[in-house]
């Protein structure tokens, strides 16, 4: 792989939206996870998007076992994957189906053309060869036999024909790497890493990988190659990071921050069993993780270890959420921290496991019986869920109480470039045990009542186990406020309920002020919005301001209670707008709580709104 | 936990504050009074010691007892117990429910718990009946229970918790009844003693809603003709004159025989011990409800690894392996550029 003297100087393009596309079988997520690992160590910005189907092995060759991978990479700060990608890497005719209409007009085609054979072409629903029917006529095509070259290329490795065929990915990789002039080390330290163990088929990726860089160098197909220069970016040590491990390691952070625990109870569940996976692994951080028998056991395990004085964890998405609510409301009543983390996916019922949505909001915020107020928080972006499982940690223990946090498929699943925060630099979260007697019973005795609280934050006391002289009982039954023990006094129950209100709404006083970017003092709208939607609404205000409209920008990652200037900024500007990934949930809070007109822009396709998208919908609400 | 001499205390010691409201007659009291005269034996400490219960008349047990406590929600208490008891190994979890709150809304949780050897001791009260729901038919109810919601009686086959507990690996099974405070007490103190999941299913008897079930092999005058004592390594026997005896009949099922008949030899002798638990389910199988002779005592009693201690070991074993965690190291242990 030396390069050739003969070889154009390549062309500098500011940015690149490409699209792997396969049958799931075909590694597809693997080779866009290494063509963004690669454009990442080189210095882009980046934003990725995978998209995979439910089944695990969806019929080959079929519309539904396409699978899907999305990278975006820039010269500049970008803040989503990409509206349409500018290539499309297409392994079979089914992935040209599913994913074509996407892609840019003029955009680029590659293909493996030797899975353009009547029986592919068949399953995925082609009368005719697109390849030759001049259906794909405006696109630029490459048609490779990716399949042959592969084969040939890996034959002195001397693997079966089948693990050959497995290696057609590498080449791909090799192709798009060549074409797009990224580094190759770090890919063939990777493959070295990942199948050292197995020489055989170490080598054959290998060669798969360089035969499609030398292909794209010799094969005169492709006029010339392109470069996407490195970002300018803050100093400091990066990495690229997935939303659910950012989860993840900001609970070990948490853990350490507090000099507490993790009790993880979890019951597998897509998108979200990827944050049990990482933290099993971690046990040398004193971390203990439970794969429980079901998620009613997932969020009681936690529960009980809470009871103990550990940070209880329960991760989950929403059917899982609605099996937890009980449990959820006997930790409202218990007064104890628990985090429940919902990486949403689309609903009801199954609904999409494997694509994203953001409608469990209002399950979050009202889906218990009683009244039971539970503290949300939301990530924007997939580092930034780092620092909300932090927040999470931190509201649950200085307030005793279960906190919500609401990710989603897409945070979960895409990545970007992280700069890793100084360790030291992190707030410490203090937790105080009881470990006296608070109160002298009738008699004169010295004892202990769970439910006395600190008049600031209207945390209750915290004793646990272990602790000579403060054993006490708690209970899902209504407490008499100080003693904690049964009451079913109406007064007291009123008292009560209006207390556990105040003590989460009270929350508000340490959570920062909401912040306001763009034309903060004369915009003609403030688009609002939560989670997710932070890039593609950042790139849609950019685009929107670029052509000269004033327009203000805020994102929630506080749901409940609101930062106490939410009410001040929504009435500042003369229209509000609020995208979401469901049919007006924040809005419908937002009007309720604050009685301003705030519109609603709504995505529930399973897939994240795109820049256009949303720059469509705020001149749209901007001409109203 | 100090490695003080535990101090010695009383049963007021163990008993709270709080008023006990089961109904007059219940036989939760005297399981109550069990326990807690059985405590101060135990030689553990009240601050070591957590009642995790559900919801119904056994329910209640928690507020009774001057120990940590948490009467939660219904069926739940075995998956709460199993965190507290995997996070917390130092102390002493005792898990309190009845037939409905443990077989029925709970079963999924309480079988996990046994299979997992969690180190809980787990009192099942059974009075085959729903009490605080005002008498519905629970899954220990014989067939034909004629309650509220079943004016034509139940159709539902009854579970065997013994049978259950075995089949889903418990490694301690044992069963008592709540006319017997000695027994009662030798039975809990073997239990609490066991590393591992230990059930005990105690015929408790509601006098409201289900009034004399156990009578046929509880009350006194039934006893001894009705109830088969099992001892570790002796031959199963039983009556006033220990006339009776059980062997294994035709078809692997246990049959009740006179001794006189059949000799001693050819009785079966108990095993708590036996590594596969074949025999125990054979003698749990004798009798199909406390209307025949019934065994009590332990059913079944192996060592088997206890699970919060295999949590433990893995974690030593990590904390051996990559040393105490490193935050920092962790958020640089993927792919990593340094912009200058
Ligand atoms: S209803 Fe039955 S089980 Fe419940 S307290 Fe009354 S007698 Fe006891």
């Amino acid at each position: 792989m030396t390069d050739t003297a003969a070889r154009p100087e390549p062309t500098t393009i500011d940015r690149l939206v490409i699209r792997f596309a396969g049958d799931s079988g075909d590694g597809m997520q693997l080779t866009g996870d290494r063509f963004t690992s690669a454009s990442a160590l080189f210095g882009n910005d980046l934003a990725t998007l995978p998209e995979f189907p439910a089944e695990i092995r969806a019929p080959a060759g079929t519309l539904a076992g396409v699978s899907a991978f999305q990278v975006h990479i820039s010269d500049h700060e970008i803040t989503t994957p990409g509206d349409a990608p500018n290539v499309l890497v297409a392994m079979n005719p089914a992935a040209l189906k599913a994913e074509l209409h996407d892609l840019e007009a003029g955009g680029s085609i590659i293909v493996n053309s030797d899975t353009f054979e009547e029986r592919n072409l068949a399953k995925a629903g082609y009368a005719q060869n697109p390849l030759a029917d001049g259906s794909l006529k405006g696109y630029s095509v490459y048609e490779i036999p990716m399949t042959t070259l592969t084969k040939e290329a890996v034959a002195p490795a001397g693997v079966k024909p089948r693990d050959a065929d497995r290696s057609k990915n590498f080449f791909a990789l090799g192709l798009v790497s060549w074409m797009y002039t990224r580094p190759v080390e770090p890919t063939l330290e990777w493959i070295a890493e990942k199948f050292g163990g197995t020489p055989m088929v170490h080598e054959a990726n290998v060669l798969a990988f360089k035969a499609g860089h030398a292909f794209g160098e010799t094969a005169e197909l492709f006029d010339h190659t392109y470069e996407v220069l490195p970002a300018p970016q803050q100093p400091g040590t990066y990495t690229n990071i997935g939303g659910n491990t950012a989860l993840a390691w900001g609970l070990v952070a948490a853990s350490q921050l507090a000099k507490l625990p993790i009790f993880l109870g979890s019951y597998p569940i897509t998108p979200a069993s990827d944050i049990l996976h990482e933290l099993s692994r971690h046990k040398n951080f004193g971390i203990r993780t439970l794969q429980a028998e079901d998620e009613i056991a997932g969020i009681g395990a936690a529960l009980g270890a809470a009871f103990g004085g550990h940070i209880g964890v329960t991760t989950t998405s929403g059917p899982g959420v609605a099996l937890k609510s009980e449990t959820m409301g006997l930790a409202v009543s218990l007064e104890l921290p628990l985090v429940v983390i919902d990486i949403q996916r689309g609903g009801p019922s199954t609904g999409l496991p494997t694509k994203t949505e953001a409608a469990d909001l209002l399950m979050a915020m009202y889906g218990r019986h009683g009244e039971s107020p539970i503290p949300i928080v939301a990530p924007s972006t997939p580092s930034d869920c780092f620092a909300t499982a932090i927040e999470a940690v931190r509201i649950a223990l200085t307030y005793r109480t279960p906190v919500l946090l609401l990710s989603d498929g897409y945070l979960a699943n895409g990545t970007e470039p992280w700069r890793l925060p100084d360790v030291a630099s992190l707030e410490p979260i203090e937790v105080e045990f009881a470990t006296a007697p608070n109160h002298t019973s009738a008699d004169g005795e010295p004892d202990y009542w769970p439910y006395l609280r600190d008049p600031a934050t209207l945390a209750r006391s915290w004793a646990v186990p272990g602790t000579p002289g403060l054993m006490h009982r708690i209970g899902g039954i209504e407490k008499a406020d100080g003693s904690g023990n049964i009451s079913y006094d109406p007064a007291n129950h009123g008292h009560m309920v209006a207390l556990r209100a105040a003590k989460v709404a009270g929350i508000a006083a340490s959570i920062p002020p909401l912040e306001v970017t763009g034309d903060v003092d004369d915009a003609e709208i403030l688009v609002l919005g939560w989670g997710s939607t932070w890039g593609a609404i950042s790139a849609g205000v950019d685009r929107v301001r670029a052509g000269g409209r004033r327009v203000a920008q805020a994102h929630l990652r506080h749901l409940n209670p609101f930062p106490s200037n939410l009410g001040d900024v929504l009435r500042r500007y003369p229209r509000v707008l609020v995208p979401e990934m469901n049919l007006g949930q924040l809005s419908r809070l937002v009007r309720a709580e604050f009685l301003v007109d705030a519109r609603s822009v709504n995505k529930v396709e399973g897939t994240p709104f795109i820049a256009s998208e949303l720059q469509a919908a705020i001149l749209g609400a901007l001409d109203d | 936990m100090t490695d003080l001499a535990v101090p010695a205390t009383t049963k007021k010691d163990w008993s709270s504050d709080q008023e006990v409201r089961w109904c007059p007659g219940c036989g939760d009291y005297s399981i109550l009074t069990a326990v807690q005269m059985l405590m101060p034996e135990l030689e553990v400490r009240r601050e070591d010691t957590v009642f995790v219960s559900g919801i119904g008349c056994a329910a209640r047990f928690p507020y009774y007892m001057n120990t940590y406590g948490m009467h939660s929600i219904h069926g739940r208490a075995p998956a709460i117990a199993t965190g507290l008891a995997i996070a917390r190994p130092d102390l002493d979890v005792w898990v309190i429910g009845g037939d409905g709150d443990l077989l029925s809304i709970g079963g999924n949780h309480l079988i996990h718990a046994l299979r997992r050897n969690v180190n809980l001791t787990i009192l099942l009260f059974n009075n085959q009946i729903y009490g605080l729901t005002k008498g519905q038919y629970s899954p220990t109810s014989e067939v034909g229970k004629v309650t509220k919601s079943t004016p034509f009686g139940s159709l539902d086959t009854p579970f065997n918790p013994v049978a259950l507990a075995l089949g889903a690996q418990a490694s301690f099974v044992a069963r008592t009844h709540d006319m017997d405070r000695k027994h009662m007490q030798e039975t809990f103190r073997r239990a609490h003693a066991h590393k591992g999941a230990a059930l005990v299913e105690i015929y408790q008897n509601c006098n409201v809603f289900n009034d004399g079930a156990f009578d046929d092999i509880t009350s006194r005058a039934n006893r001894d003709s009705n109830l088969i004592p099992l001892v570790h390594g002796e031959p199963i026997r039983f009556g006033a004159e220990r006339e009776k005896g059980v062997r294994m009949g035709s078809g692997g099922r246990a049959e009740i025989v006179d001794v006189d008949e059949v000799g001693e030899d050819a009785l079966l002798v108990h095993d708590e011990r036996a590594p596969d638990a074949a025999l125990a389910f054979t003698i749990a199988q004798l009798s199909s409800g406390p209307h025949q002779p019934t065994p009590v005592g332990v059913f079944r009693a192996v060592d088997r690894a206890e699970y919060a201690a295999e949590v433990d070991r893995q974690l030593a074993t990590a904390h051996d392996q990559k040393g105490a965690g490193d935050l920092e190291a962790l958020l640089h242990s993927g792919s990593t550029w340094t912009v200058t």
